[in-house]
């Protein structure tokens, strides 16, 4: 089985902030705004280098996000920045009439997602934003698994024309991927090989779908594992292409199971391929306070989890 | 530029337009459009600097945001009056598969619309992005919008008012459409706000007033008052005082027409009170 090195562990959203501090040097056209949470978002370095292209917009949501679709009228390319719960609920409308039904070219960067914002509690850690999002006309969205992809992600979007979704964390996990990669939207990456299981998982879960992809080769049991970091577009092809060979498949996402990752996948078998699937996810519930391997423990979302799902959903085949 | 003669009969030309739209399709919002048909032709016949055609990012020209996007029936008519799409398409309005959608939109690509709204209170936030483009490009033409005063009662507005005074956005002029009505009734009696212009002065804007937004006359010269205050380090507020429904008696000085069609015999009375000048579409 292929096998995947930590090359230090490395927190998503100062992925967000290399790639935007790249974007900077490279495309004019890059604006950035931030409500109030620069350091948070890893915003200072694109800030100090370009003062006249950064917006400081204070705690108001919404107006940065009116501003970004304002600011594509003269052919700029706006990445706003806050909390993935403050970039989506608080603003839904915001996006939904000025951006997505617009089409304007807005990057909506989102940090904090999930249960992994940790301490802070279920104000803050949204478990419905990519339901929210996916659920918008022409909205592009991604959620990436580490530092590296981060990075790529983010400079590729502004290469794309439209409303994108990018979702990322706060805590340190392993950084794994290239760090030379090219980032295509909606083509998803086979991580490993296998023949008994397909795991499809996104964000943080990536990381953990491989841990348990060791776990169950060491039990005689081959897994496929598949990184989804586009979940809309998604790469339908992918996923049918190895449930073809593995008949079952394991979903893994720090996210509601309703609305996320596992309904979108769910949708594509049924329409094509109908096979068993497990739904490793938050189960329709709100966060608590913990550190993150707690509440990813508690909440059932990690590598254990997935062994776990693996196994009754073998059984179902 | 057209004398006012010209503007005045271009806006009992566009009165007729809104009837007709709502009439037709027995839904829309003639109210409201009524009272801004004045401030619509001045703003696109001789206060905005505009280009030909239409280009999205808008780089050279004025820009104009439509915040109350329910009074699409005046925006419609004369955008299409303005050269931006061919007067027959005002016979789809709110149809199916049109670009006249109820409430504007950049959806179906309709000329002069840049981007959708209807859902109340976001024009501020775009409005000012805009201009901050216009800043960034290096544009020294202006960005103006238009709001209602009950859509003020939204919270996003006061957001991008407070941002724009504290980032000097000095390039925008910001009108509000003061007819002090709204779906439920008078504003004063729905949700009172006070001095609208104690609130725009609080927040660091520079306020004109327009006490008659139904003389052509006066539209012009305080927007020429208004233009001369841009690029001084605030951003221009516009009260325009206007009367709903204005030009059609029975629709005046009052919310009843706020989301109202006339019925046919009503229709008739309407355009017997405004005779057509340039020609019905």
């Amino acid at each position: 089985m292929k096998t995947y090195t930590n090359s230090g562990n490395k927190d998503t959203r100062s992925g967000f902030g290399a790639g935007l501090t790249e974007l900077g040097k490279t495309n004019e056209n890059v604006v950035a705004l931030c409500a109030d949470l620069i350091g948070s978002l890893k915003m200072d370095e694109f800030k100090a280098n370009h003062p006249e292209r950064f917006y400081q917009v204070g705690i108001a949501e919404a107006n940065m996000i009116g501003l970004a679709a304002g600011m594509t009228i003269g052919g700029k390319i706006p990445f706003t920045g806050t909390f993935a719960n403050f970039s989506t609920g608080r603003v839904y409308d915001q996006i939904r009439q000025s951006v997505a039904y617009s089409d304007k070219n807005v990057k909506i960067c989102a940090s904090h997602a999930g249960l992994t914002l940790g301490e802070d509690g279920a104000t803050h850690q949204i478990l419905e934003d990519i339901g929210l999002m996916k659920m918008l006309p022409g909205m592009t969205v991604i959620n990436t698994c580490d530092y590296n992809q981060t990075k790529a992600a983010t400079i590729a979007i502004a290469e794309h024309h439209g409303p994108v979704y990018l979702r990322f964390g706060r805590p340190k996990v392993a950084n794994f991927t290239p760090e030379d990669q090219t980032f295509e939207i909606g083509k998803a990456v086979q991580l490993t090989e296998g023949n008994d299981v397909t795991i499809v998982a996104t964000g943080h879960l990536v990381w953990e779908a491989l841990e348990a992809a060791k776990t169950l080769n060491e039990n005689g049991i081959s897994a496929e594992v598949i990184n989804i970091h586009t979940i809309k577009p998604l790469d339908e092809k992918a996923i049918l292409d190895s449930v073809a060979k593995t008949k079952c498949i394991v979903t893994a996402e720090e996210h509601n199971y309703l609305g996320g990752l596992g309904e979108s996948v769910a949708r594509v078998l049924t329409k094509h391929q109908p096979a068993p699937q497990e739904f490793v996810a938050t189960n329709d519930t709100f966060g608590e306070s913990g550190t993150p391997a707690q509440l990813m423990e508690k909440y059932g979302l990690n590598a254990n989890a997935i062994v776990k799902a693996t196994e009754t959903v073998l059984k179902r085949k | 530029m057209p004398n006012t003669q010209q503007l005045q009969d271009l806006t009992i030309q566009v009165r007729r337009d809104i009837l007709r739209m709502v009439h037709k399709v027995n839904s829309g919002h003639p109210g409201g459009s009524l009272g801004c048909a004045e401030f619509f032709v001045s703003l696109y016949q001789d206060i905005m600097d505009r280009n030909d055609g239409f280009d999205m990012n808008g780089i050279g020209e004025d820009l104009f945001f439509l915040s109350n996007g329910h009074i699409s029936p005046v925006f419609y008519s004369v955008l299409a009056r303005s050269g931006y799409f061919p007067v027959n398409e005002l016979n789809t309005f709110r149809l199916i598969d049109s670009r006249l959608q109820g409430h504007p939109t950049t959806h179906e690509g309709l000329p002069g619309v840049r981007v959708a709204s209807g859902s109340l209170g976001q024009g501020f936030s775009v409005a000012l992005g805009a201009a901050e483009a216009k800043k960034l490009n290096n544009d020294k033409h202006l960005v103006y919008s238009l709001h209602g005063d009950g859509e003020l009662q939204e919270g996003q507005n006061w957001e991008g008012i407070m941002y724009a005074a504290a980032n000097n956005v000095d390039n925008i002029i910001s009108t509000i459409d003061l007819n002090g009505q709204q779906i439920d009734g008078s504003t004063d009696d729905v949700l009172p706000m006070g001095s609208v212009r104690a609130k725009f002065e609080a927040f660091g804007w520079t306020v004109v007033d327009i006490e008659q937004g139904n003389d052509i006359d006066a539209i012009l010269e305080g927007m020429a008052k208004a233009k001369s205050l841009t690029g001084k380090g605030k951003p221009v507020c516009v009260l325009l005082k206007t009367v709903m429904g204005n030009g059609v008696d029975f629709m005046m000085h009052t919310h009843a027409w706020h989301g109202k069609a006339p019925n046919d015999e009503q229709l008739a009375i309407g355009l017997a009170q405004n005779p057509e000048t340039l020609g019905d579409y």
